[in-house]
């Protein structure tokens, strides 16, 4: 296969590139927002500024009070400090965490980590199981739950409003881990969670920066040693220019964001039907319909994941993989694993917000023949 | 090619067997599972255990 110049980057799930208007915030920040936040001065005091129209923006996208949002450095410290901090603020009623089967990984490991992990089935298209979550979530002990708006894998929507009014019946508290799905959804008015997460870098901010909003009156107590920033919620000096591109980001999704969905919805749709269309012995996964616009995974079987990935990668075209033996798993990808979809062969496309219908067609075009040519070096064609 | 090792086996050798009759597969790579039981479910075939490394398969189609 041809080595080529042109590389088209379709792994937005693994984080979207930084916005361009979000690289110009970042750099308009560094000349007036740099500064301590709680810091007298006046650099401080821009940066305090800067921080408060921060939390305004995330505040307004999720429902929430300003006061109740926080920036942590990495989705994963933002999972672990939701999950944990209930946890720890739970302690007398219990010690059960209930989660989705395929929650994120630092999900269940937090859950793991920090009480008795209760992981709750998913259909085959990965949505969880409401009569198990009920039972789970319902058993006296149950100190908290966490479910996901959307898969950051496959796409499905979670049903979390049902699943957050069954926690609000059984008094649990819940995180809605909304990383999937902040600004490329609408997220529900007064779908009681307790606690929400995201991550700037899913959806073109910076990939330091990511979001936990606690609602006030949570039983929640931070898990690790605080300070006085950020309402002792989370320590250190907020990298408030990081910030601020991160709320940049999200406020370009919120209004200009509809278009930009809908014709990845579309091209997902594209993709979808020819890859079923064309490639014999192909598996894919999660919901056609109820899903987030810009995600698709499918396993091609009898090829390897990492083989693939890599000739896509010489053919112009970046994915990822959720295939055990990819380069960066040992193993297979526990949301397709729990979903019984096939987990060797696969990629895990994630359009960017400027990916186009010509570099999908060009896609969908090259993919039969690759897997063919592949397929025919193991002897399986 | 490491992964679908066990899959390519099985799709190579379900023809020899007769409906109804049951292959035994040995593997330890940690996909197997999973992926023993998606190809069975492509292929109309059945997975009867499932007890890593052991599985058996029943041919059904």
């Amino acid at each position: 296969m041809a080595q080529s110049d042109v590389e088209v980057y379709l792994d937005a799930s693994s984080g979207e590139p930084l916005l361009p208007i979000a690289r110009q915030a970042w750099l308009d920040a560094q000349q007036a927002g740099w500064g301590d936040p709680a810091g007298l001065h006046r650099p401080g005091r821009l940066a305090a500024q800067a921080l408060d129209q921060s939390r305004e923006v995330v505040a307004a996208a999720v429902g929430a009070r300003p006061d109740e949002v926080v920036f942590t450095s990495s989705a994963a410290h933002a999972n672990y400090a939701a999950v944990a901090g209930l946890a720890l603020g739970r302690r007398r009623v219990g010690s059960r965490i209930v989660t989705t089967a395929i929650d994120h990984s630092s999900v269940l490991a937090t859950a793991a980590m920090a009480g008795a992990h209760t992981s709750v089935e998913v259909d085959h298209e990965g949505r969880v199981d409401l009569h198990r979550w009920a039972a789970a979530v319902g058993s006296p002990g149950t100190a908290a739950a966490c479910i996901q708006a959307a898969n950051h894998e496959v796409g499905t929507l979670q049903p979390y409003v049902e699943a957050s009014q069954i926690c609000q019946r059984a008094e649990v508290p819940l995180v809605l881990d909304a990383t999937t799905a902040l600004g490329r959804i609408g997220l529900a008015d007064d779908s009681g969670w307790s606690l929400l997460t995201g991550w700037a870098g899913a959806f073109g901010g910076p990939a330091s920066v990511a979001i936990l909003v606690i609602k006030k009156g949570a039983r929640w107590r931070a898990p690790y040693p605080t300070d006085d920033y950020q309402n002792g919620r989370w320590p250190g000096v907020p990298d408030v220019p990081a910030i601020y591109a991160a709320a940049v980001a999200l406020d370009w999704w919120l209004q200009f964001g509809r278009e930009v969905s809908e014709r990845q919805r579309n091209l997902i749709d594209l993709l979808r039907a020819g890859i079923l269309q064309h490639i014999p012995d192909v598996d894919v996964a999660g919901d056609p319909i109820r899903r987030v616009p810009h995600l698709l995974t499918f396993s091609v079987l009898y090829v390897d994941g990492e083989t693939l990935t890599l000739e896509l990668d010489k053919a112009g075209f970046a994915v990822a993989s959720g295939s055990a033996c990819s380069a960066s798993n040992e193993h297979p990808s526990h949301v397709l694993a729990a979903m019984g979809a096939l987990t060797h062969g696969n990629v895990r496309i994630g359009l960017t917000s400027t990916t186009t219908a010509a570099e999908i067609n060009r896609f969908l075009e090259m993919l039969p023949s690759m897997v063919a040519e592949i397929r025919a070096t193991v002897g399986t064609s | 090619m490491k992964c679908p090792r066990p899959v390519i086996e099985i799709a190579r050798r379900i023809g020899e067997v007769r409906i109804g009759a049951l292959i035994e597969l040995l593997a330890d790579d940690p996909a197997a599972g999973p992926d023993l039981a998606a190809w069975c479910r492509m292929r109309g075939q059945r997975l009867i255990v499932s007890n890593p490394p052991r599985f058996l398969v029943r041919r059904e189609s």
